[in-house]
């Protein structure tokens, strides 16, 4: 009998010490430092951030860790906000965004933040519009008007000026934006932003702007499913999707006034061309680039990693990563439909990677 | 037919008004065994943990919220313009979806539900009740991103070539049916909701007119009533029960998110006509926070939080005094 209260006082006891440590475990303080470190040789990274380039990096990290089977990377893809306030908050070893860190962000990190370049992605228009085979022309402020609600039927005068010898129906246009915030939207309304003034000003660029009209839907997945499934509707998806589902997808005129198919080597035309404006932190937007060949609307994906490592075999293990995704990782980036860097800018990715260093020491020879 | 008085105390009552003289201090003072003390210890823990938890949740998610709170106060509630890039926020579009979209899912999903569950007690021969009701179960199984996907695909263009139309043809006059017709928006929103609940208020009310003493309806069937009569005194003696379950798939309704998110159109805008799109609150946390950049935009996000949680306290809080307002008169019988 003796025996058996003990042990229900013991089992109470255990219970309530369970209570007390959930709601400790609650209150508690978040975001622990990442696991890993060196243990036995081995050296675990962590990143985490932008979904775009997700499908590269999984691909990069699977035949990174076949070379490599000492170094254990994973990759979260939390969204390019996530990236940026886990690299700030040093949660992650390298964070990953598809649009640059914004001054004020960089000012509030505790230490340098470094931008590395590692392929392009684009941002391509697709409709269903029944009846019509070859391809639509737009020129920029057609686009924009057509967001902003201005330019309200496929035959408007201004689409029928850009697409001669198409019949276009007189039905409503149903713009289709996403509804998740998200890296694809902003360089959409960044590029937007920048071919119309009414746009910058009523809108302005985001992740999740205010949309003046349209459906919202969530993902690639959702703007394409809304667009094929109504009829009359625009909208807008990364390149790689839109070739990989076979979309029909639109030209755009260029600030050299070519009408361009989106395309990789367009999409790396457009980081070549703007070269000379590109500045020394590499933190640039490619979009209404110059240039007679390029895609107007493009952009850098980044990832995000700090100057000076804590760390010191972490720090050697993720320069060595980066070095090889900008070399040997571009190979894969086509197949997958993404534009690799051109030479140049490789070239100063590298120096990018060359300059990162732990307690001073440079951590690539 | 007038309302039946039940005469008999059923078990059901006479376990409530135990519950009822339920006394905390005397159920944890000691009675001389161990083992009960511990075991009401332990059970006492249990349920304590349920209002730590919800306590918690509100304290992390006010503090969450601070700035947003502080920046925009009461407006945040009245106002209309959700502008992340210019840093302006207001949450009223959303509650608007959320309410709307939750009601109109009810009215669709109640009338239905009540008749299923109807049938399946009250007429159904078994060998074709035991199927139907598993059929039910398994609707409410199904993850709502099924139910998303199905609805772009399936319900939105279905309601767009047949539903939509003839609805804005012959009650277009009112303005809740003008505007675009695209398949899009608050309408299919309620129709995939509508579809979600119905099994889950199905399942509950069956439970409850099971519940329901079969010397009731013996009575109703002996004084001369006819099915219809039986069952009205059947559904009246389950009112309060039923109530519940309507509150149980307005919870649902309120909170869901996929499903919704992929057919309403996601849009920040309040417009009579329920074929224009809009937007929920659930919606709108799900698709923007990952995105999120700014602390005053996660604090608004996290505001907008608290605000489906005051939604979901007052719609719960107005159905429950609703109910209470109904059944005033009656006792009823069988409790969900």
């Amino acid at each position: 009998m003796f025996h058996t209260s003990r042990t229900l006082r013991a089992a109470s006891a255990f219970l309530m010490t369970f209570c007390l440590a959930f709601v400790f475990a609650c209150s508690g303080e978040r975001g622990t430092g990442p696991g890993g470190g060196p243990s036995g040789g081995a050296v675990n990274l962590r990143g985490a951030g932008a979904s775009f380039p997700n499908p590269l990096y999984q691909k990069w990290l699977s035949e990174y860790g076949k070379a490599h089977p000492d170094i254990r990377i994973d990759y979260q893809s939390i969204g390019s906000g996530g990236g940026i306030k886990q690299i700030k908050e040093q949660t992650i070893d390298f964070g990953a965004s598809d649009s640059p860190m914004k001054d004020e962000d960089l000012k509030s990190a505790p230490a340098e933040i470094l931008h590395v370049p590692t392929v392009l992605g684009a941002v391509v228009l697709t409709y269903n519009l029944q009846g019509v085979a070859q391809p639509l022309r737009f020129s920029p402020d057609v686009v924009a008007d057509i967001f902003l609600g201005k330019v309200k039927s496929w035959d408007d005068a201004r689409i029928k000026a850009d697409n001669p010898g198409v019949t276009l129906p007189a039905a409503n246009i149903t713009p289709v934006y996403r509804s998740d915030g998200s890296g694809t939207s902003a360089v959409f309304t960044d590029y937007l932003s920048k071919v119309s003034a009414e746009w910058k000003e009523r809108v302005g660029a985001g992740t999740s702007p205010k949309w003046p009209t349209g459906l919202g839907a969530k993902g690639n997945e959702g703007v394409t499913g809304q667009v094929k499934n109504t009829p009359n509707t625009v909208g807008y998806v990364e390149l790689a999707y839109a070739v990989q589902n076979k979309l029909p997808v639109a030209l755009i005129r260029n600030a050299s006034g070519n009408f361009v198919e989106p395309s990789l080597d367009a999409v790396t035309a457009a980081a070549a061309e703007s070269l000379p404006t590109t500045p020394d932190d590499l933190r640039v937007s490619l979009t209404n680039a110059g240039g007679a060949t390029a895609y107007p609307i493009s952009s850098y994906t980044y990832v995000l990693a700090y100057k000076d490592q804590k760390d010191a075999a972490k720090g050697k293990a993720l320069v060595d990563f980066l070095w090889w995704s900008i070399h040997d990782g571009e190979g894969f980036a086509r197949d997958m439909q993404y534009a690799p860097l051109p030479a140049d800018i490789v070239k100063r990715a590298e120096a990018k990677i060359n300059s990162i260093t732990s307690g001073g020491k440079a951590l690539r020879q | 037919m007038p309302n039946p008085a039940p005469t008999s105390p059923s078990p059901a009552t006479e376990y409530g008004a135990r519950f009822r003289a339920w006394d905390w201090r005397r159920a944890l003072s000691p009675t001389g065994n161990v083992g009960d003390a511990v075991f009401r210890g332990a059970l006492f823990c249990c349920a304590l943990l349920l209002v730590v938890i919800v306590v918690l949740m509100f304290v992390e998610i006010g503090s969450n919220a601070r700035l947003s709170l502080a920046e925009f106060g009461f407006s945040f509630l009245t106002g209309r313009n959700w502008d992340p890039v210019q840093g302006k926020f207001g949450a009223l579009p959303f509650v608007y979806g959320t309410v709307v979209s939750a009601l109109l899912a009810l009215l669709l999903a109640v009338p239905i539900s009540l008749g299923i569950a109807v049938f399946l007690v009250e007429q159904a021969p078994r060998t074709l009740a035991r199927p139907l009701a598993f059929l039910v179960e398994l609707l409410a199984a199904i993850p709502s991103v099924v139910y998303g996907l199905w609805g772009i695909f399936v319900l939105a263009p279905f309601l767009r070539e047949h539903v939509e139309p003839p609805l804005q043809k012959w009650l277009g006059w009112l303005p809740f049916f003008q505007g675009t017709v695209t398949g899009i928006g608050l309408f299919t929103g309620g129709v995939i909701l509508a579809i979600m609940v119905t099994p889950i208020i199905t399942a509950v009310v069956r439970d409850v007119l099971a519940a329901v003493p079969v010397s009731q309806r013996e009575a109703a069937l002996a004084l001369g009533a006819t099915k219809w009569e039986t069952t009205r005194v059947v559904l009246a003696n389950g009112a309060p029960g039923i109530a519940g379950a309507i509150i149980l798939g307005l919870g649902r309704a309120v909170g869901e998110t996929m499903a919704v998110t992929m057919v309403i159109g996601n849009r920040a805008v309040i417009s009579a006509s329920v074929f224009e799109p809009s937007y929920t609150i659930a919606s709108v946390i799900a698709n923007e926070f990952t995105e999120a950049t700014g602390d005053l935009y996660l604090s608004a996000l996290v505001e907008l939080g608290l605000v489906l949680f005051l939604v979901t306290f007052v719609v719960n809080g107005a159905a429950r005094l609703l109910v209470w307002s109904v059944t005033r008169g009656t006792s009823g019988v069988a409790r969900a």
